[in-house]
């Protein structure tokens, strides 16, 4: 058998993102209905990032878990790559979630929390750690191979939770709020990490957070949600290419604007 | 090594204070063996303690063993299936709330005299902290992880394995250290039920020939033993889970 290559942007087919009227409700306390997200339409390009901000309780959770085929919508349609509405079980295949937390298995060294992602897969242990050594020694993280969460500081714990999520090679990244737990300093490193990290790995991505600022750094294109019912309200294009330098980005009198128009539609 | 220095002056208080109700006139000795007394009944029974007292750690060790088979098995099977766990949750705790000295005579005629009844009163005792222990530790597992779990395309068993089972593992011990010490309680109550050989039936003996050392000998040693177990549980968990002494350190 013919070892596959490790997943690199040139054997990665690319998958676009398409929501279309799509609705999302719960039954609330004493039968009342909850929407949480109303008649959303978001349409993501094959290998296009796309920040989605919007203040807390504007159904940005359960859009993602709607991509991520963890949901389905009470209305519309959502698509992950062509042909049409894709069913759930397709959506999980093609989507990698990265939470808030890192959720990093203590009693796994950094290594083996990766290799959580193939193994899932039914990968075995060995071979799952196989073939994530090479994305440790790409993003940097080779020396810390065998270190258990415990040791890792907040942004190690957050790159290697990248990784894991990179591993499974899936063709569209979720990623929900990924920086929110980390101190402001860290944050802004782990900010240009990321953007150099998509820049060597291209996928199509959708990062939600509530940092305007960290969406037009990160975004080809940012979209601004509005809660109850969660429905997006302004889509903004961030002029230039990626990966953009954090510097270079919190200056920039062309990217100020757009985060003022972006904080505008938040309302 | 403060501790144990504080450990070691409560336990000498204890003795002395036990030596000197013991020395009082007014106590009976048939009631109270003083402490030398005690001691020269370990020097002059010793084969004899000692013969009963591996019968008694066998029933111990065997009953546990059975419990924890059965309980990580049991705690696991209503972890899977709800309708398990709603239909079991009150049987479970009702097994507590049998009295295990009226039970026991009940397994004695049911087992007959042998290890049987004594094995299955220790199960029984155990099972129950053992099973509560890994089913909340099982719970226990944060659902935003059991969701990404889900997102990198992971099956129930998978889960369990990969995350649930090594996450209840700290709690599987809490409950092995409970179970442990109860576990000698529950070899007693069954060699009192009936039985030709461990300490419970000495003591017993012991107390109805008023050899009264001999059953202070024994009561030092079923101490010791569920000590012991107690320690040896919590050395297990340092082994076995590392990082969980690590995180809490934190």
């Amino acid at each position: 058998m013919v070892d596959a290559p490790p997943p690199g942007p040139a054997t990665r087919p690319v998958a676009g993102l398409a929501l279309t009227g799509v609705a999302r409700r719960y039954r609330g306390r004493r039968g009342s209905t909850v929407t949480a997200l109303e008649a959303l339409d978001l349409r993501v390009e094959p290998g296009a990032v796309v920040g989605v901000v919007g203040p807390s309780g504007c159904g940005k959770s359960t859009l993602l878990e709607l991509l991520a085929g963890l949901q389905e919508p009470d209305a519309g349609t959502v698509e992950v790559g062509d042909g049409g509405p894709t069913p759930a079980a397709a959506r999980l295949a093609a989507c990698a979630l990265m939470p808030q937390r890192d959720l990093l298995l203590p009693w796994r060294d950094a290594l083996g929390n990766a290799a959580v992602a193939l193994e899932a897969q039914g990968v075995g242990g060995r071979e799952a750690r196989r073939r994530a050594r090479p994305l440790f020694e790409r993003f940097g993280l080779a020396e810390f191979e065998r270190a258990r969460p415990a040791e890792l500081s907040g942004g190690m714990r957050q790159r290697v939770a990248f990784v894991r999520t990179l591993l499974p090679g899936r063709p569209v990244l979720l990623l929900d709020e990924p920086f929110a737990a980390l101190d402001a300093i860290t944050r802004a490193e782990m900010q240009q990490w990321l953007a150099d990290a998509l820049a060597a790995e291209p996928r199509t991505v959708v990062l939600v957070t509530h940092d305007v600022e960290e969406a037009v750094f990160l975004a080809d294109r940012v979209a601004v949600l509005a809660p109850r019912p969660g429905r997006v309200v302004a889509e903004l294009e961030v002029p230039g290419s990626r990966p953009r330098d954090r510097r270079a980005a919190v200056t920039d009198p062309e990217l100020a604007r757009l985060r003022a128009r972006a904080l505008e539609a938040l309302g | 090594m403060r501790r144990a220095a504080l450990t070691a002056l409560l336990l000498a208080l204890c003795l002395g204070a036990w030596a000197w109700l013991a020395s009082l006139d007014s106590v009976d000795d048939l009631t109270l063996a003083s402490p030398s007394e005690v001691a020269r009944a370990f020097q002059d029974d010793w084969s004899l303690l000692w013969d009963n007292a591996w019968v008694t750690l066998q029933e111990v060790l065997l009953g546990l063993a059975i419990a924890v088979v059965t309980g990580t098995l049991f705690a696991v099977g209503m972890h899977l299936s709800r309708a398990l766990r709603d239909a079991a949750y009150p049987l479970l705790i009702g097994s507590q709330a049998i009295p295990i000295v009226v039970l026991a005579p009940i397994f004695v005629l049911a087992f007959d005299y042998g290890i049987g009844p004594k094995l299955a009163i220790v199960a029984l005792i155990c099972f129950f902290p053992i099973t509560v222990n890994v089913l909340d530790g099982l719970r226990a597992v944060d659902a935003e992880q059991l969701r990404l779990m889900r997102s990198f395309g992971a099956g129930r068993l998978r889960t369990l394995r990969t995350v649930e089972l090594p996450s209840a593992l700290p709690s599987f011990f809490s409950g092995l250290r409970v179970a442990s010490t109860v576990s000698v309680i529950g070899a007693v109550f069954g060699e009192w039920a009936g039985a030709d050989a461990g300490l419970g039936r000495l003591v017993l003996l012991g107390n109805n020939q008023l050899q009264t050392p001999r059953v202070y000998a024994g009561i030092v040693i079923l101490t010791v033993m569920a000590v012991a177990l107690f320690a040896l549980a919590t050395l297990a968990e340092r082994l076995a889970c590392p990082w969980n002494r690590k995180e809490a350190s934190r």
